[in-house]
């Protein structure tokens, strides 16, 4: 026997694969089960949202938004609309403010439970998953009841929603939150404190602060590696500044701070946030016509703005570039898994293929936002 | 049916071959879990608790080689596009072709200034049955399947085929 | 700082090198493409400009008489003030050098905007296509962008006109 000379062998954990949140070309170069490099392949998903953007109107322009972040429509529709007012100058009715606020903030948990359960089907728990698409559906039934729609909307339009809140939709809503709260300490029971994803997400695909600012990581995986920065809080939007709510950040809980758990400790932390926003929401909720404000004609003045949101990723933003015409000169969706995914590379290298799967996980990306 | 007719008692069924064949094929085929886009976030919402897939035999797999039916769930891309023409090429027969939502179908919101969208998966491999919507509901989906069951249930495999 | 004091810091590191625009906004500076990374290290390191946020870049086709631009949307966390810089390019080359050692993020933003307008980042390490296929023919986000006629054997059919909206 001579002697056996290790050499660097390449995976292809290929576009098809039941754990990549989509079609993801990883190629991983490794050594034996440790990655030395890993280069992700996008674009199996690119739909041209852009090219679409610069040749409809700029109403028709939102049902495209709604696709490229399929699982937080409404958040991705609020970006683009707050972007046109802010362009525009148009002054939304109170109503309209807290019915966005209270959509955002549903959809920002239903985004969550689905972020969560998925992460513990990959690393190997089935049973949350279940529970959380449980309690999903009941969140989708009342998006359904209000404007029609299941997981894609159309709902906020310039100046306005497209459809008012039905008359029992705040008790509706009060009783969902009522039933939901204690399901919380289920999922901890069920996932957070089991021991085996304890060991397989603590101290796994550590994130410093100074690495995920220089990459441009925002959103619950910066907030995991105790960055205090969420727009909601520090460039506000909407009435986001009149409620009272906390800004969870990674704690090292079980390891280090900017692990695998962190990130997915801050998520769980936020969805009793947007509860606590919900309440509030509900109980101040004014009166009023949410179509008044709404333009017959979009028509913006010349000129570019770029504006930020808060959506379940991190910062969504939007370059908007207008002509003066109803149709835009151009629009660019500056997407926060776009920049998650980015640093994929950089924090797992000397991990083994299997923290690899946990580490993309905790990423919480959705190709098509990253492809538009 | 004349000389068989109150023979039996009623535990004793008489039908053709083919019914049974059928019968056995269509009710429990096992899906390729192939979603792309938002109508992969439908089918999994099919899957899950409330409306259980499962309980009409119907089983995720992640690798082409076990399974019956594709569920193209998804825009297919033209980067991706060969990569399905593959994975259909690795599944075993026989094979059946899903195709879920507008975008599968005819390319759907994007069939106009999409350079890079395939304008339907049947460009690229046969399909069965067609599910239309943007998404469609998860009840929609289960009624393809069924029609897709349908669809088993009268081929007939036993029949050779003439050229 | 306000915009104009940031104008001022930089006008005063790199004389000449901001130009005047009266299209642009308040926010919006434009500066000269030859001194790009200089610049930009300036505006990262400097202790009261500190942008350590790299925001967004985006590239811009400002018609068939106008230049190509990258727009770099800049953000400082500790000091909470933005800039945006606006470089032009030559429409039959367009280069200008690359950033992407400063803000790691610049790596996969200006691939993408290579793919998409053909801007060149001189010094980048690994420039090549990110969401077109790496065998795809032309710059898809510019405004003479014509489909190529098939790819692989799939037809690619041909962008339709669109009717003038009035």
């Amino acid at each position: 026997m001579g002697i056996v000379q290790g050499d660097q062998m390449t995976l292809n954990i290929g576009p098809q694969h039941p754990s990549t949140h989509g079609v993801l070309r990883l190629e991983v170069k490794t050594d034996g089960e440790i990655v030395s490099e890993i280069r992700p392949h996008i674009g199996y998903l690119h739909r041209c949202f852009e090219k679409h953007s610069e040749n409809v109107t700029y109403e028709q322009v939102i049902p495209f938004t709604d696709r490229c972040d399929y699982l937080a429509a409404m958040n991705s529709n609020f970006g683009y609309v707050v972007a046109m007012e802010d362009l525009m100058e148009i002054k939304v009715p109170e109503r309209v403010d807290y019915i966005r606020v209270i959509m955002g903030e549903l959809n920002r948990i239903a985004s969550h439970l689905l972020a969560l359960g998925v992460y513990g089907l990959d690393v190997g728990a089935f049973t949350p998953f279940l529970y959380m698409l449980r309690d999903r559906e009941r969140i989708l039934d009342m998006f359904e009841y209000t404007c029609g729609a299941r997981l894609l909307y159309n709902y906020m339009w310039v100046g306005g929603v497209s459809h008012d809140l039905p008359k029992d939709f705040v008790k509706i809503c009060t009783d969902f939150l009522d039933y939901f709260e204690p399901q919380i300490s289920e999922y901890n029971e069920l996932l957070t404190y089991n021991k085996i994803f304890i060991e397989r997400t603590a101290d796994v695909g550590v994130l410093p602060a100074d690495v995920a600012v220089s990459f441009g990581v925002t959103g619950p995986n910066l907030r995991g590696s105790g960055v205090k920065w969420d727009v909601r809080k520090d460039e506000p939007y909407s009435i986001y500044d009149q409620f009272d709510f906390d800004i969870p950040t990674g704690t090292g809980e079980f390891g280090t701070v900017g692990d695998c758990f962190d990130r997915y400790w801050v998520r769980m932390l936020e969805v009793k946030e947007s509860v606590k926003i919900l309440r509030q929401a509900l109980k101040d909720i004014p009166s009023g016509d949410v179509h008044q404000a709404i333009p017959k004609k979009i028509r913006p003045p010349k000129g570019s703005i770029y504006r930020r949101t808060e959506s379940p990723r991190g910062d969504l933003g939007y370059y908007i570039v207008s002509d003066g015409t109803p149709v835009a000169s151009r629009v660019k969706m500056r997407s926060p898994a776009f920049t998650a995914l980015s640093v994929l590379d950089e924090i797992s290298r000397g991990w083994m293929i299997s923290d690899v799967i946990a580490i993309l996980g905790s990423l919480d990306i959705v190709l098509g936002e990253i492809d538009r | 049916m004349g000389v068989l007719e109150n023979r039996f008692k009623d535990n004793v069924i008489v039908a053709s071959l083919d019914k049974f064949l059928g019968w056995a094929r269509s009710t429990s085929p096992w899906y390729f879990q192939f979603g792309l886009a938002c109508c992969a976030i439908e089918m999994m919402a099919s899957a899950a608790s409330r409306h259980d897939l499962e309980r009409i035999g119907m089983m995720p797999r992640s690798s082409p080689r076990q399974a019956d039916v594709m569920i193209v769930a998804g825009t297919v891309t033209m980067k991706m596009a060969l990569r399905v023409k593959k994975l259909y090429e690795q599944m075993a027969d026989p094979k059946y072709v899903i195709s879920m939502g507008s975008c599968a179908t005819s390319g759907g919101p994007y069939w106009q200034h999409g350079y890079h969208v395939l304008k339907g998966v049947d460009l690229v491999v046969p399909v069965d049955v067609y599910v239309p919507g943007c998404p469609p509901r998860p009840e929609a989906l289960i009624e393809g399947l069924l029609k897709l069951q349908e669809k088993i249930q009268t081929e007939r495999p036993l029949t050779r085929k003439t050229a | 700082m306000t915009p104009a004091e940031i104008k001022t810091a930089i006008e005063s590191q790199f004389s000449g090198s901001v130009l005047e625009n009266e299209d642009l906004a308040e926010n919006q500076v434009e500066l000269k493409g030859e001194q790009w990374l200089e610049m930009a290290t300036f505006l990262k390191n400097d202790p009261n400009l500190c942008f350590d946020q790299l925001e967004c870049i985006t590239g811009i086709d400002t018609g068939e008489e106008g230049p190509l631009q990258t727009r770099y949307n800049l953000h400082s966390m500790e000091h909470r003030h933005k800039i945006e810089v606006v470089i032009s390019h030559d429409r039959e080359t367009p280069k200008v050098a690359s950033i992407e050692q400063l803000w790691r993020i610049g790596d996969w933003f200006e691939r993408e905007t290579y793919d998409m307008f053909g801007i060149v980042y001189e010094g980048h390490r690994d420039l090549r296509r990110i969401l077109c296929p790496d065998d795809w023919e032309g710059w898809p986000l510019r405004k003479d962008y014509e489909g190529q006629e098939d790819y692989h054997g799939i037809v690619v059919p041909k962008i339709k006109e669109e009717e003038e909206w009035e």
